[in-house]
């Protein structure tokens, strides 16, 4: 596919918990070769956004669209198998499981074919996880299972890397190295990545372009650096010092 | 600033006079406790009425039991306890030092002196010592067998642990055999043999196979899946009766039906698997106790094709693969085929290695199915369903694969119980027998398979022993039947492994993805009761 072609459309969705409309009617594009920052405060609707992709809660009006397929309504698991890969909100790894292990479980939908050459890339990327090959998730660090995370992802060899709040409590450094990590994969592997942060700063500064969410609006949108120099946005999200 | 310091109570306290309050206290709990209990009993009379009887002497004993046992344990116990370490907290094992003081040569010799004398005497113990005491000389008799093979456990324990998977396997194929050759040296005759082994083979040897076998079949949907299966034995009650069925109505043969119990329980546990696919952990527990019931009143109220409460009799026998049989009536049976003396424990035996076989095979599909996409995944269902559907996994599916696996084995175990008894009917299938295969699961250390047999072996050899210690009958009188106390100890044995050991006897899990070498995750970073 040729870089600035459309991946992900998701066009006037909307989502409802029970009665409550939590997306009201959403429009975010994302392009080959790009990465998307959404912004937004608590609550905004951001993971819900990055979960209705993913089809739980299922959207209940509009479309999203990847790579010229409608995945509306399809099944979670279908869903992942167009190579879209997760880093889901909360990390999920499975804590019980080692770090090989957690990897293992990435590879699954590429059937174990590129295996050990992706888990090189991985560890290469993320060399602390190697040092940890044999511990249980459950035991790493909250940096380590974020790396953890994003590594069991992109075992999947995904077009499109979704990362809900990749910095959520994570010390200033972590957060440094794993925002090093997406813009090298970005840059090097020409990955896909549609991330979600509340680290408006750091999301907008690495972004190609970026969306700013309100209340379950998409209220506005740019490039990172238009984004980052608007008053408003500034004044909403980036006053205070930059995290 | 003076320093104010009070008074405390236990420091001033000597643990003698601790120990006499604690007691009291104890006391006191236990006469509460068992004053309904123990000291009343509702009782019918002659002419049908209710009546209490008072046991009174009773929640005496009871109750000065209680206190002894209390103030043994704060005076003398509790001190030991801490000085010693005793108890490794990390494993909860007793600590090098102590089991060494404990199998000492010396007391190796006596028990094993102890062993042969006793053996030697064994025909004439009656006479010599009056049954009351030749009781007491069996029972030490076997404490003293116990000791001495613990001793020898102990000694070559390294060696033991490093090949404990072939050692066992290696002990358990050699089982019958050893026993046949002990009995018939010890009877003087080959028949002898024969016949002494059948308990030792049936009681023991099989009946506790059957029960690894179900434990581990349950493993895959408890221990690796994660789904809390309350309803288990409906599978084996399955399996058991579509071979007594399908074998008494059509005559159809053992390996015919063997497997095709297995298809029919697998197809059930799917059927199971359907409408519980959106339950997890307690919801999932209710559903599955209720599957476990339905199918139990069912068996007992589809008369017609059941029997009912009845149950089905005259269940046709395992033959030796078609070759020969084991009615002593048929033209091919064993002993005319191979000349040999007529005997019932040829059968026996011959069940005991199906069983072991069964076992194995069911340990070895485990085993692979862990290293595989199917099985990797049953894993990592049981820790987080939502980041599975996220990779890609349908979750739909693998649960479904589990609920099928697991149910197999149980019908494999159904129609291997259903030849084993030929017979079988409802009571055979009750809800109890689900929680004591849960029980194994747990107690074992949920995904272990070594922990599960050990636990097997413990809790069902635990209650045969308790069929074998008559000599309590002195004790507590001839009313005693110590085999109903089977479920105390069951609920003992549970409390001490959960408070000492709380993930099981082997609490550690082996990974299955490696970069280089193999190394085992440690028991300490497992969750509790989990895998």
């Amino acid at each position: 596919m040729m870089a600035g072609t459309t991946l992900l459309d998701i066009k006037g969705v909307q989502t409802y918990y029970g009665n409550i409309r939590a997306l009201n009617g959403v429009d975010v594009t994302v392009k080959q070769g790009e990465i998307v920052a959404l912004i937004g405060a608590n609550g905004a609707g951001k993971s819900t956004l990055m979960m209705t992709i993913f089809g739980a809660p299922r959207a209940r009006a509009g479309t999203i669209t990847f790579a010229g397929t409608d995945i509306t309504q399809l099944p979670t698991h279908e869903i992942a198998r167009m190579r879209i890969a997760q880093s889901p909100e909360g990390r999920r790894i499975f804590p019980r499981m080692t770090v090989m292990e957690n990897l293992q479980m990435g590879a699954s939908l590429d059937d174990l074919k590129h295996y050990d050459e992706d888990v090189e890339k991985v560890f290469t990327l993320f060399p602390r996880l190697k040092e940890r090959i044999a511990q249980r998730g459950g035991t790493l660090s909250g940096g380590e299972q974020q790396m953890l995370s994003i590594g069991r992802a992109l075992m999947a060899r995904p077009k499109l890397l979704l990362l809900d709040e990749p910095s959520l409590g994570l010390a200033p450094l972590i957060v440094k190295q794993i925002f090093d990590a997406i813009r090298e994969l970005n840059r090097t592997q020409g990955l896909t990545v549609f991330l979600v942060e509340q680290n408006a700063f750091g999301a907008l500064k690495l972004a190609t372009r970026g969306y700013v969410m309100v209340n379950g609006n998409v209220t506005m949108s740019g490039t990172g650096k238009e984004l980052l120099a608007d008053p408003d946005v500034r004044a909403a999200y980036l006053e205070g010092g930059h995290h | 600033m003076a320093v104010t310091t009070s008074p405390e109570r236990d420091i001033v306290a000597t643990p003698m006079q601790r120990a006499t309050r604690e007691a009291l206290y104890a006391g006191a709990i236990a006469l509460g406790l068992f004053v309904l209990f123990i000291g009343l009993r509702t009782d019918q009379n002659i002419s049908n009425e209710l009546i209490l009887v008072q046991r009174w002497w009773l929640l005496a004993v009871v109750v000065v039991l209680t206190m002894a046992g209390r103030f043994l344990y704060v005076a003398y116990g509790q001190p030991f306890l801490a000085n010693q370490k005793i108890v490794d907290v990390a494993t909860g094992l007793l600590p090098q030092s102590m089991a060494a003081r404990f199998f000492r040569l010396p007391y190796f010799i006596a028990a094993v002196v102890t062993v042969a004398v006793l053996v030697f005497l064994a025909g004439s113990l009656d006479g010599l010592l009056g049954p009351g005491l030749a009781g007491y000389a069996r029972f030490l008799r076997a404490l003293a067998t116990i000791y001495a093979l613990a001793s020898v456990m102990f000694y070559f324990r390294t060696f033991i642990h490093a090949h404990f998977s072939a050692l066992g396997i290696t002990a358990l194929a050699l089982y019958p055999i050893i026993v046949v050759l002990v009995l018939a040296v010890y009877g003087g005759s080959v028949a002898a043999g024969f016949q002494g082994s059948l308990k030792w083979v049936d009681n023991y040897g099989i009946q506790i196979l059957i029960y690894v076998m179900l434990a581990w079949g349950l493993n895959i949907v408890v221990g690796l899946a994660g789904l809390l299966d309350l309803g288990y034995v409906a599978f084996y009650a399955v399996g058991a009766y579509a071979y007594a069925l399908l074998g008494t109505q059509y005559g159809l043969s053992f390996w015919i039906l063997l497997p095709a119990a297995g298809a029919m329980a697998a197809f059930w546990g799917v059927l199971l698997g359907f409408p519980v696919l959106r339950l997890r952990g307690d919801y999932l527990a209710i559903v599955t106790l209720a599957f476990g019931e339905i199918i139990r009143l069912v068996l007992i109220n589809w008369r017609e094709v059941t029997n009912g409460s009845a149950g089905i009799s005259g269940i046709p026998k395992v033959t030796f693969f078609g070759l020969m049989s084991f009615n002593v009536s048929d033209p091919n049976y064993i002993a005319k085929v191979l000349d040999i003396a007529t005997s019932s424990a040829y059968y026996k035996i011959f069940l005991y290695y199906l069983i072991l076989g069964l076992c194995l095979l069911t340990a070895f599909v485990t085993i692979r199915l862990r290293r595989m996409p199917v099985g990797r995944a049953w894993e990592a269902l049981r820790e987080d369903e939502i980041a599975c559907r996220s990779l890609g996994i349908n979750t739909t599916t693998t649960k479904l694969t589990a609920f099928a696996t697991g149910a197999m084995f149980g019908g494999f175990a159904g129609s291997f119980f259903a030849a084993r008894q030929g017979f079988v009917s409802p009571e055979s299938f009750i809800f109890l027998e689900s929680a004591i295969i849960l029980a194994i699961v747990v107690l074992g250390g949920m995904g272990s398979l070594v922990g599960i047999a050990v636990a097997a072996m413990v809790m069902i050899g635990g209650t045969e022993v308790l069929r074998e210690l008559d000599f309590l009958k002195q004790v507590f009188g001839p009313d005693f039947t110590p085999e109903l106390y089977r479920m105390l100890l069951f609920g003992m044995a549970m409390v001490i492994v959960m408070l000492w050991k709380p993930r099981g006897f082997v609490g550690s899990r082996e990974p299955t993805a490696f970069l280089k070498e193999r190394r085992a995750v440690s028991g300490s970073f497992t969750k509790e009761g989990h895998g």
